[in-house]
């Protein structure tokens, strides 16, 4: 299922990143690998995600996590 | 025995964004630094110097970067310095509370194969998490030297100093003691442990993926960066994949990567990516204690107000309330200080001549230099205390903040929520606004932000409006028309951008992608340093670009002189004097002074301009009056002083709106202002355009956008405002 449908505390595992190359590679500098575990801290819902991965904490616009599947 | 090398020392300091290495930086340099951009890029190059003893470090202040691709303007930036100049030694900063993700952009490091020493930043705020870090066990894993240090209470400074040098010395072979300069030794056993093993250790990729580097490498020359370039290459990289050029070489290369990538489950550089992180894991194993539980922290409790999904807006919009308010609290009494200062100098220069005289090195030095370059460096401490605020905003982590908060409104015009504070500090002066994209990342947004900043209606703007709506306006429109203006102003704005990002700036939309810091206590030094660094920049510009173009302007105002029979144009048959009067019989200072202005070429240029104008409802007058506003927006009211023979003006001058209001419209004097806020930016701003984006094509496109941008909305408003039969007296 898609990261947008992750509510607030939850963890996840990621499984895979829909997009080009460039936004993959960059996500996998941040940590945000498939097989990374995750925790969703803001999802209120509307503007941008943000998720903890190893240890730091991410901004992640909607459409982008609308494009990332999780379980 | 002391051991010194006689030679300086070149060192990169590399790291994540907010790993700490800005103050680390700061700390080493002090304010010895030396700002500037990479050449044809927007990306800052700040270099400094460390003096300890004798020793002396050339430090450069590569971009924040989470890796090394080919991707980002930043990365391709830090990883051509790191090939190209070949530092001696590479300074990688580490946060230790975040150690796993850092040490990714370490791998990269340690495959290019500078001599490298780590420093393990923000050791305190690993140890209040809860987490232990074996600074030695990791040295030793790694080997190469890992100094501990707190960036923000300068721990650790003299141990980096330190530990490069030793990498120095050792890597020079030198034998002997370690001991440099008189500092105290080395930070227990961390250099010991380097020598323990054979030299930096690298990352295995396993037998598969090992093979097939190895299979490239041997089709590449001989060079030192060949693994890495091999490494690069079994990833896709663009830039690395056209640095190949003897024959042959390419298709072979992208012979062996199809083969490869066909056969892995992964994308190739996904694939190196998680070997990374192996690697990453195997070597925080036994080194990195970490609390099974991650707890909410501080940042966390401070967010959940601070990102609120309602709270959020108004919180931001408070903060910049109050940043502005400080601005011009404490900023304007400094500034009329300054103000007064300039007036003082100009008074004492002028007391040189005597007072009627009309000696052209009175007026340049007098009206031409002091007037323009002071009307740049009055607001000095305005921008002092902006940047200040700024650098407060930025350390303490809450920028991060603010452009998650304003990213639902500014993604809808294409833009990142960053955007949002230089559009904010525009409202006072354009030229630190410019300077203030340095925050956005990508080069597009700054492209774009720059592009549409001057639309945000400046404090140099205000005078124009203030001369002109008590002239035009009933008492009762007066505070409608200048929301008006502004207002016109941020939509066009917004518009531009969106119009900007739909055709110049077209492509994929950069992702929302920012990390956010956990919140910190910005040290007085980087502060201090930050604010100095752009003030002294600010200085600089107002010395040279902008004095250089005062000059040149005063000239354009004030040359060449009418002869004496020169026959006044049409337009002075005010009160004073009859129509065919010509210079030599003047009388009255303020209508020669006016002669002269209309003979200058200014006044011709104003002239000539008149036929283009003319559809927008204005004279050369004011064509006049707009050519020295490019020197500087507020000079188109004194400008207009001038051409209407009304003597030393200002926004105040009751006489002058008289004369206004008997010659214009309320709708050319709403024209006017339209035209004043929309259209070419004043030099400084182009001084500054042409900096930050690092081409003057960017300076001109600016410049001839906006005018071009200005008339037509300016034509429209006129020619709708004459249809609908506004264009009475």
């Amino acid at each position: 299922m898609p990261l947008t449908m992750i509510s607030e505390g939850k963890k996840a595992i990621l499984r895979s990143i829909e997009g080009g190359r460039q936004l993959r590679s960059r996500l996998a500098a941040l940590g945000l690998l498939p097989g990374a575990e995750l925790e969703v801290i803001q999802n209120s819902g509307q503007g941008p995600f943000v998720i903890a991965v190893k240890g730091s904490r991410i901004v992640i616009g909607r459409g982008m996590a609308a494009r990332i599947a999780v379980e | 025995m002391t051991r010194t090398l006689d030679r300086t020392i070149t060192v990169a300091v590399a790291g994540n964004p907010n790993a700490g290495k800005t103050t680390i930086f700061n700390n080493l340099t002090g304010a010895r630094q030396h700002v500037g951009n990479y050449p044809g890029v927007t990306v800052e190059w700040k270099k400094g110097t460390c003096q300890r003893g004798d020793v002396k470090l050339d430090l450069v202040d590569l971009p924040g970067t989470y890796s090394l691709t080919a991707f980002s303007e930043e990365e391709l930036v830090a990883r051509d310095y790191l090939l190209n100049s070949a530092p001696d030694v590479v300074v990688d900063v580490v946060d230790a509370s975040n150690l796993e993700r850092n040490l990714f952009l370490t791998t990269e490091l340690l495959e290019i194969g500078r001599p490298l020493v780590i420093v393990l930043n923000m050791t305190d705020v690993a140890r209040d998490r809860g987490m232990k870090i074996d600074a030695a066990r990791l040295a030793e894993k790694l080997g190469v030297p890992v100094v501990p240090a707190i960036g923000n209470r300068g721990v650790g400074m003299d141990d980096i100093v330190e530990a490069v040098m030793q990498v120095v010395i050792s890597q020079a072979s030198l034998p002997g003691p370690a001991r440099v300069c008189g500092e105290s030794g080395p930070g227990p056993s961390t250099l010991a442990a380097v020598e323990s093993r054979g030299g930096p250790s690298r990352v295995n990729y396993g037998q598969q993926v090992e093979k097939i580097i190895s299979e490239i490498e041997d089709l590449l020359p001989e060079d030192r960066y060949r693994r890495w370039q091999a490494i690069k290459l079994v990833g896709g990289d663009e830039k690395v994949i056209e640095s190949l050029v003897v024959p042959g070489t390419r298709e072979a290369v992208d012979g062996l990567a199809a083969s490869f990538a066909a056969e892995s489950i992964d994308d190739p550089d996904i694939l190196l990516a998680r070997l990374r992180y192996k690697f990453i894991s195997e070597i925080c194993d036994g080194v990195v204690r970490a609390p099974a539980e991650s707890k909410v922290t501080v940042s966390d409790r401070i967010d959940r107000v601070a990102m609120h999904p309602v709270w959020g807006v108004p919180i931001f919009l408070l903060l910049m309330y109050l940043v502005f308010t400080m601005t011009f609290t404490l900023g304007n009494p400094l500034m009329n200080l300054l103000d007064g200062g300039f007036n003082l100098l100009s008074g004492l220069l002028s007391g040189l001549w005597a007072a009627d005289s009309t000696s052209p090195l009175k007026s340049l030095i007098v009206d031409g230099i002091i007037g323009g370059v002071g009307g740049v460096v009055v607001f000095l401490p305005n921008i002092v205390l902006l940047f200040m605020a700024i650098a407060i905003l930025e350390g303490t982590g809450y920028m991060a903040r603010a452009a998650f908060v304003m990213d639902r409104f500014m993604s809808k015009v294409g833009l990142h929520g960053k955007s949002f504070i230089p559009l904010l500090i525009g409202f006072g002066c354009t030229v630190p606004a410019i300077m203030a994209t340095r925050t956005l990342e990508s080069r597009r947004d700054r492209l774009i932000t720059m592009m549409v900043l001057p639309l945000m209606s400046c404090g140099a703007r205000l005078p124009i409006y203030a001369l002109m709506i008590p002239a035009f306006f009933p008492a009762k429109f007066q505070g409608p028309a200048l929301w008006a203006i502004y207002v016109i102003g941020i939509l066009l704005a917004l518009g531009g951008a969106h119009f900007l990002r739909a055709t110049l700036f077209r492509g994929e939309t950069t992702p929302f992608l920012m990390e956010l810091p956990p919140y910190r206590m910005p040290t007085a030094t980087s502060l201090m340093v930050q604010m100095w660094t752009r003030a002294w920049l600010y200085v600089k510009k107002a010395g040279t670009v902008i004095l250089g173009a005062a000059i040149i302007l005063w000239f354009l105002t004030f040359y060449p002189k009418p002869p004496a029979d020169y026959v006044l144009p049409a337009g002075f048959d005010n009160t004073t004097i009859e129509a065919a009067t010509t210079f030599g019989e003047i009388d009255d200072p303020n209508l020669a002074q006016a002669a002269e202005l209309s003979y200058s070429i200014a006044g011709r240029v104003g002239r000539l301009l008149e036929p283009a104008i003319a559809p927008l409802g204005f004279d050369w007058r004011i064509g006049t009056a707009l050519v020295g506003a490019i020197a500087a927006k507020e000079v188109f009211v004194a400008q207009m002083g001038i051409v209407f023979a009304v003597g030393e003006a200002d926004e105040t001058s009751d006489l002058l709106r008289a004369q206004l209001r008997s010659r214009y419209s309320p709708l050319i004097g709403f024209c006017i202002m339209l035209f004043a806020l929309i259209s070419t930016p004043c030099i400084a701003t182009f001084a500054i355009t042409r900096q930050e984006s690092g081409s003057i094509k960017w300076a001109f496109a600016q410049t001839f956008g906006l005018t071009g941008l200005a008339w037509v909305v300016t034509f429209t408003v006129y020619q709708g405002g004459l249809l609908l039969g506004l264009g009475g007296m």
